[in-house]
């Protein structure tokens, strides 16, 4: 078959993403033809900040080299621009007469800064702020002259006097408002921005308007005239006012523009043929100046010209933060308010700490911070994701971090790092070294970062830091990914929620069954999805679907914990932290038997004996004749208990009886991750149950439950759920409670995850009050466990798995 | 010069899985791909020695079950952005039985 000719003029970020997408969902479908008037490939501008300012290099910001696009079959018109659309015989020609046939032409031509149409605007030295040749003008500049002046204080104008002023000019931001940023800050944050930047030697001329530009005998530029008549020296003038969509071109064709090429929300203009992105676009209403909203375009766009037309842009809520080294600042949305919002303010002016949000109905649309950021991300989630903060309101001022969330040695702000210190304690990376990979990759994502720098990738207690440090260094282009609709993995575009609903509505029971019906775009998935599909398939099914051993990892598949030699641990289960002098005995023979000399007891109650080969494995456990542990799975792990009524001379309920009894009915359950389970004999609490999945405690009158506590990486404390009378109670309680959270969870969610995600009121809706919902929750927990097997039980040991070969 | 051993059939070894083979030079993992291919690599991540035998089969790749990288099947090398190698052994299949160069 011919292939497809796809034309694109603009070879900037949001054109070259929307090839990237594109190469990734269809390579082979177009012969692509790229125009760019910048002899440049494609490189990232917002990096122009860093290079102007002199921590990098040009070479170091290119995103796709000259191999990229050769690589991929690219003919490349660098240094010519388009001059001409003709739709009817779809052609375009640049200005030096080379021309390009289109089926599919895709506009995107970004945008030029406004020039103040002032007099002595066209003087040498008057220059706007977009390109690498700005850019060198602006360094050539400040080797020869002095003063510099900046016009516009906001984030462009701002980065551009830091920049001049670190190559030693004497720098003067003018700005018409009463204060800086004002469409990204309130007065209160500004000032303090202002008095910092003032420190670091910059000057301001606020609410002052600009007159004239004065020339020297020679035509370069030499002071400016304010509307009072002041005049300042300036040997440079930057003009940082605002941007104005290149749609000359798309006029000039008879395309719809209205401050922007308009747009519908398959990013198509009113030329079917003809699309468009980027800062070149209308999108209704909106045209956007930040990275992060193109490359969603730049997304949606790909899927329609891959002809799989299944996604649509709906805009963006964008957020703002300054890459001014040393200087702390986000805001994201509706940060003004009006009268039916309330605001949250803290504000500590010594300690130089801002921190305002704007809540609607309890739902959160504004933030703005200064100083101290690190929850910047968090809050932006939560204005997309527009989340009810009800619950949180309390703490909701003390972010995250309040919750935990900071690096390894517990520091919480980015900017006050030193570049060697420790962010990631799991993987040992520091600043610098995640600072270098996102200026030299060109990173954008927190997903991106974790590949490069390992940073966050293990134990994820550092993400909020890391994604702070992400955020200072590519500024407004950091979006984190909107927990709604976040595709399970890269082999698919659906959520965890769509995949699971399909495999139960369509009884999907197999997962080359899910990846065919759904459109996998791996032929078999990868390590991150493939477990979580056959937790999903055998949830939705149980009885009926067949468990895929090869889609498990090799804990679960050996039913034992791999070790860093690749040998294995084994911890048999003792109901409820109990077990008696023959278990004791038969566990010193098989340490003997198997020269085990590594054994310790667990901080879940029992023991776990350490070095097993693999191929001893089927032995050790026959030999030891007690059920699995299931310290390896994703499955109920430990029942921990107190002494309790029975011996203990505070306790008030038999705890040991009740937490044996527990985990005897719940031993064989598999969950999206694992699940632990306490029970106390009084509210002093000796087994901890406040830190658990589920957390029981008797008091007089019967038993607390409690639910989504963890004691892992981040402590949280579980919260009470409800209080009964029985044991019966107790059972079917907890256990509908875990049913909801194995059917509804994402796998990898522990129950505290799960929780803060659908909310504790949802939970006793489901779980409290509706009595006939509980009962069906319980009743199919019970039907799935019937069937479960002992993984160690000698006939259900898979030999292959476990016998090497030999020559 | 290395010769063909006759190591196992190919149904010794599960779609998607892999066997280890003991052998005098160290364990060798011998992998099957959906596409009924069968590779076979030195069973030391290049990452800090983790057994690629025990990790997760897909497309022509092995997660090590240690830290998660990813290991071509083919080549032996680390897919980017990790970096480094280990030494893939030859393979082939007739009518059914796995031989291994060694
Ligand atoms: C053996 C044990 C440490 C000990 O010697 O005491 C242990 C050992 C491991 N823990 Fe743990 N945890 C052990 C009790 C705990 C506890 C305490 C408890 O259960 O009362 C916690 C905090 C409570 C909690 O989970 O809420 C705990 C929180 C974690 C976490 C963090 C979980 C979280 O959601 O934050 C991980 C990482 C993970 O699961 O992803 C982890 C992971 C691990 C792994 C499985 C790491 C791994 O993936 O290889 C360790 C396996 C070592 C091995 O090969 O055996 N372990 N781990 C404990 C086994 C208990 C048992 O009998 O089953
Ligand atoms: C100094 C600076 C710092 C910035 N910092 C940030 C930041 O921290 N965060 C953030 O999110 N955003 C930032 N931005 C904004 C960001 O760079 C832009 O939003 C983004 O680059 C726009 O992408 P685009 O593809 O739409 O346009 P561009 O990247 O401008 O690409 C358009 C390209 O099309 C070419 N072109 C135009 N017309 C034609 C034609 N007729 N024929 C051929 N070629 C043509 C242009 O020369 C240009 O190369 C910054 C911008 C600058 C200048
Ligand atoms: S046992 Fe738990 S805390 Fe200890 S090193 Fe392993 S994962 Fe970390
Ligand atoms: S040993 Fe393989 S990833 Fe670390």
């Amino acid at each position: 078959m011919k292939k497809l000719k796809l034309v694109m003029v603009g070879n900037g970020m949001a054109g070259v993403r929307t090839l990237e997408e594109l190469l990734k969902l269809a390579p082979d479908l177009y012969d692509i033809t790229v125009f760019g008037a910048e002899p440049y490939p494609n490189y990232n501008r917002i990096m122009l900040s860093p290079v102007l300012a002199g921590e990098q290099e040009i070479e170091d910001i290119i995103l796709n080299d000259l191999d990229w696009y050769a690589q991929h079959n690219i003919t490349l018109h660098l240094n010519k621009k388009v001059v001409r659309i003709d739709r009817l015989n779809k052609v375009v020609h640049a200005e030096d007469g080379t021309t390009a046939e289109y089926d599919r032409l895709l506009l995107a031509t970004g945008s030029t800064p406004f020039i103040l149409p002032v007099p002595g605007s066209t003087l040498d030295g008057v220059i706007g702020y977009r390109d690498i040749h700005d850019t060198h003008a602006m360094i050539e500049a400040a080797k020869k002259y002095q003063h510099a002046v900046v016009i516009g204080g906001g984030l462009l104008g701002l980065e551009a006097a830091n920049g001049l002023a670190l190559r030693g000019m004497d720098v003067t931001v003018v700005h018409l408002m009463p204060w800086l940023m004002e469409r990204q800050l309130d007065k209160a944050a500004a000032d303090l921005l202002q008095a910092s930047l003032e420190a670091k030697g910059m000057k301001f001329r606020l609410e002052a308007q600009t007159q004239a530009l004065i020339g020297s005998e020679l035509g370069r530029v030499s002071a400016i005239r304010f509307k009072d008549g002041t005049e300042i020296p300036a040997d440079l003038v930057v003009m940082a006012v605002g941007i104005r969509p290149n749609t000359a071109l798309a006029e000039s064709a008879g395309i719809h523009c209205n401050r922007g090429i308009v747009v519908s929300d398959t990013l198509q203009t009113y030329d079917p043929a003809i699309y468009a992105v980027g800062e070149c676009v209308s999108h209704r209403g909106t045209a956007y100046g930040l990275v992060a909203p193109l490359f969603d375009m730049g997304k949606v766009c790909a899927n329609h010209l891959a002809r799989m037309g299944i996604a649509r842009y709906q805009g963006s809520v964008t957020s703002t933060k300054l890459k001014v080294t040393g200087i702390d600042l986000f805001s994201a949305g509706d940060f003004t308010g009006n009268e039916h919002t309330e605001e949250i303010v803290l504000h500590d002016a010594a300690g130089g700490v801002y921190k305002k949000l704007v809540l609607k109905e309890d739902v959160l649309i504004g933030a703005v911070m200064y100083g101290d950021t690190k929850d910047g991300s968090w809050y932006f989630q939560m204005i997309r994701d527009g989340k009810n903060v009800a619950e949180l309101r309390d703490h909701l001022m003390f972010g995250q971090s309040h919750l935990g969330n900071t690096g390894h040695q517990g520091q919480s702000s980015a900017a006050a790092m030193p570049d060697s210190m420790e962010v990631c304690g799991c993987n040992g990376v520091c600043k610098g070294t995640v600072v270098k990979a996102i200026k030299e990759q060109g990173l954008f994502t927190l997903d991106e970062v974790r590949k490069h720098t390992k940073a966050s990738a293990s134990c994820g207690s550092c993400t909020g830091l890391v994604e702070q440090i992400l955020a200072s260094t590519v500024g407004g282009a950091y979006s984190p990914q909107a927990g709604k609709c976040k595709p399970m993995c890269g082999c698919t575009d659906l959520t965890h929620e769509a995949v699971r609903e399909a495999i139960r509505e369509r009884t999907l029971t197999r997962i080359p069954q899910v990846m065919q019906e759904l459109e996998w775009r791996t032929p078999n998935g990868c390590a991150s999805c493939r477990p979580a599909l056959n937790y999903y398939v055998l949830c939705a099914h149980p009885r009926v679907a067949q468990d895929d051993p090869q889609s498990r990892f090799i804990n679960e598949r050996a039913h034992g914990n791999i070790q860093k030699d690749g040998t294995f641990s084994v911890v048999p289960r003792m109901w409820g932290g109990t077990t008696s002098a023959a278990q004791l005995r038969r566990i010193a023979d098989v340490a003997d038997k198997y020269a085990i000399t590594a054994i310790k007891v667990t901080g879940g109650q029992r023991i776990d004996l350490f070095g097993i080969k693999k191929e001893d494995l089927p032995k050790v456990w026959a030999d030891l004749d007690m059920p699995s542990g299931h310290a390896y799975a994703k499955a109920l792990r430990t029942v921990k208990t107190c002494v309790g009524s029975e011996w203990c001379r505070f306790g008030v309920q038999d705890s040991t009886g009740l937490g044996v009894e527990l985990e005897q009915v719940l031993w064989k359950l598999n969950s999206p991750h694992k699940v632990k389970i306490a029970v106390s004999g009084c509210p002093r609490n000796c087994a901890e149950s406040g830190i658990k999945d589920v957390g029981i405690i008797g008091v007089d009158s019967g038993w607390e439950i409690y639910v989504a506590g963890n004691g892992g990486i981040k402590t949280e404390v579980a919260q009470f759920l409800v209080k009964v009378k029985t044991r019966e109670e107790v059972l079917e309680y907890s256990g509908a409670f875990l049913q909801l959270y194995r059917e509804e969870a994402r796998y990898l969610d522990r129950t505290v995850h799960y929780v803060e995600r659908v909310g504790l009121d949802y939970v006793k809706q489901r779980v409290i009050e509706d009595e006939a919902c509980r009962k069906a929750l319980y009743e199919r927990l019970r039907y799935a466990l019937q069937e479960e097997k002992d993984p160690w039980a000698t006939e259900n040991v898979n030999p292959r798995e476990f016998a090497p070969l030999s020559i | 010069m290395k010769n063909w051993q006759l190591i196992a059939t190919l149904e010794d070894i599960p779609p998607l899985g892999s066997r280890v083979v003991k052998t005098a030079q160290g364990d060798i993992a011998l992998f099957r791909s959906a596409d009924d291919q069968v590779f076979a690599l030195h069973d030391r991540c290049p990452h800090k020695g983790g057994p690629l035998s025990q990790g997760i089969v897909f497309g022509h790749t092995v997660a090590c079950p240690l830290h998660g990288w990813n290991i071509n099947l083919e080549d032996g090398q680390a897919v980017a952005p990790d970096v480094g190698c280990t030494k893939r052994l030859n393979t082939k299949l007739e009518a059914g039985a796995v031989y291994l160069q060694i």
